[in-house]
């Protein structure tokens, strides 16, 4: 008999051991979530007109495709000279106004050529207001990236990533308002 | 008999089904495919097929187009490499993709214009009802296949893009096509087959 009790008790210890292990792992993996990397520092900042954008290449671009918060990032890739990614952006720039109390973000990221930076892009966001955050990619490798942002992608634009913390999926399409909500919609 | 219906109707599904299935999967040549020739209209108003051109040992068919500025970047780059492979036997095809009614800009007029602007010394041929890129599975302009010219047909050897630094050419470290070309030219496998790039979807 009492060397049962002993087994229970000793299976007890074992048990609250192995409990406070699980929580420590648990509080670890919090700290971790909290602390998450600083956002990356820009390569350049172009400024004209009381309009700003940052310029990163794909390593600091990456951080923008690795959020882990409650966010739903919808994250089109695009450029002024592109004429089906114009025509959709006024969809993406839409929903990013409609949902921006719901934890919808839109991130425009800007894969125009370096010189057309501040002669197309800056002047372009200016005209049309474009409130949903504007990023410039500017990495020429693109062999290298284009298949870290996604396997699939051929390269063509427009294109697009939704993802949160659980989902992540990738469009090499245009959309309409209501394709992209209901895409959206989804990700909830 | 009852089983019988059954099973018909099972295998009627299964049947469509696999159709259903075939028709989902993306179209396009992969690596070691035999690739279609074609007859398309050159911008002199004569037609080209690629068994037509003499003494190729092979070709670089690159899908590109007038209104794409990445397509413009890479302009002078296309006419290197023709002139740099053709009297080695690997002459460059030029194939504008896109539907005119849809793009304007690349109407068979203005690839006339251009060819004439940038003297292109090569077959600048528009893919009238968009028949013959969605068979490469081409998706975007500038968009290379190598096809190396054999027994069995025009073998696709290398797929994607010109280099590895579009906006400048000087800049660029790896010349994926002309290693390709290179290496098929001194009887190599081509060591990168497939490459990516931003461009402009085809509109078709």
């Amino acid at each position: 008999m009492k060397r049962i009790s002993t087994h229970i008790s000793l299976l007890v210890v074992l048990f609250v051991f192995l409990a406070a292990c699980g929580d420590k792992e648990t509080k670890q993996e919090e700290a971790k979530i909290v602390k998450a990397e600083p956002k990356p520092k820009p390569m350049r900042v172009y400024t004209a007109d009381g309009v700003s954008v940052n310029a990163y290449d794909f390593s600091g671009f990456e951080y923008f495709l690795k959020q882990k918060n409650d966010t739903t990032y919808v994250v089109n890739f695009w450029a002024t000279w592109c004429v089906p990614c114009v025509e959709e952006l006024p969809h993406f720039e839409k929903l990013n106004e409609k949902y921006k109390e719901d934890k919808v973000k839109v991130i425009l990221v800007s894969l125009d050529m370096y010189k057309m930076v501040e002669s197309k892009l800056l002047p372009f966001i200016k005209e049309k207001q474009l409130k949903s955050e504007v990023i410039y990619l500017r990495d020429p490798d693109q062999n290298v990236w284009l298949p870290k942002v996604d396997s699939t992608w051929s390269g063509a634009i427009p294109a697009t990533v939704i993802y949160n913390k659980e989902q992540r999926k990738f469009y090499e399409q245009s959309f309409t308002y209501e394709e992209l909500e209901k895409e959206v919609s989804n990700f909830k | 008999m009852k089983t019988m219906k059954i099973l018909g109707a099972l295998a009627i599904v299964a049947f469509m089904s696999a159709f259903t299935i075939a028709d989902s999967i993306p179209t396009g040549y992969k690596i070691g495919d035999v690739a279609t020739d074609f007859n398309l209209k050159n911008v002199n108003g004569k037609n080209v097929s690629l068994k037509n051109i003499k003494n190729a040992k092979g070709y670089i068919v690159v899908f590109t187009c007038n209104h794409c500025p990445y397509a413009v970047a890479y302009e002078d780059r296309i006419i290197a490499l023709d002139k740099k492979y053709s009297k080695k036997g690997y002459p460059v095809v030029a194939i504008n993709p896109n539907n005119p009614a849809k793009q304007p800009a690349d109407s068979f007029e203005k690839m006339q214009e251009r060819a004439r602007e940038k003297k292109f010394s090569f077959p600048y041929l528009l893919d009238e009802g968009q028949k013959i890129f969605p068979q490469y599975g081409a998706t975007k302009t500038p968009h290379v296949y190598v096809l190396e010219k054999t027994a069995k047909g025009n073998v696709v050897r290398y797929i994607g893009a010109i280099d590895d630094n579009y906006e400048d050419a000087a800049a660029a470290k790896t010349r994926y096509v002309e290693n390709a070309v290179d290496a098929l030219l001194s009887g190599k496998e081509v060591s990168v087959k497939e490459t990516k790039a931003i461009g402009c979807s085809i509109k078709a």
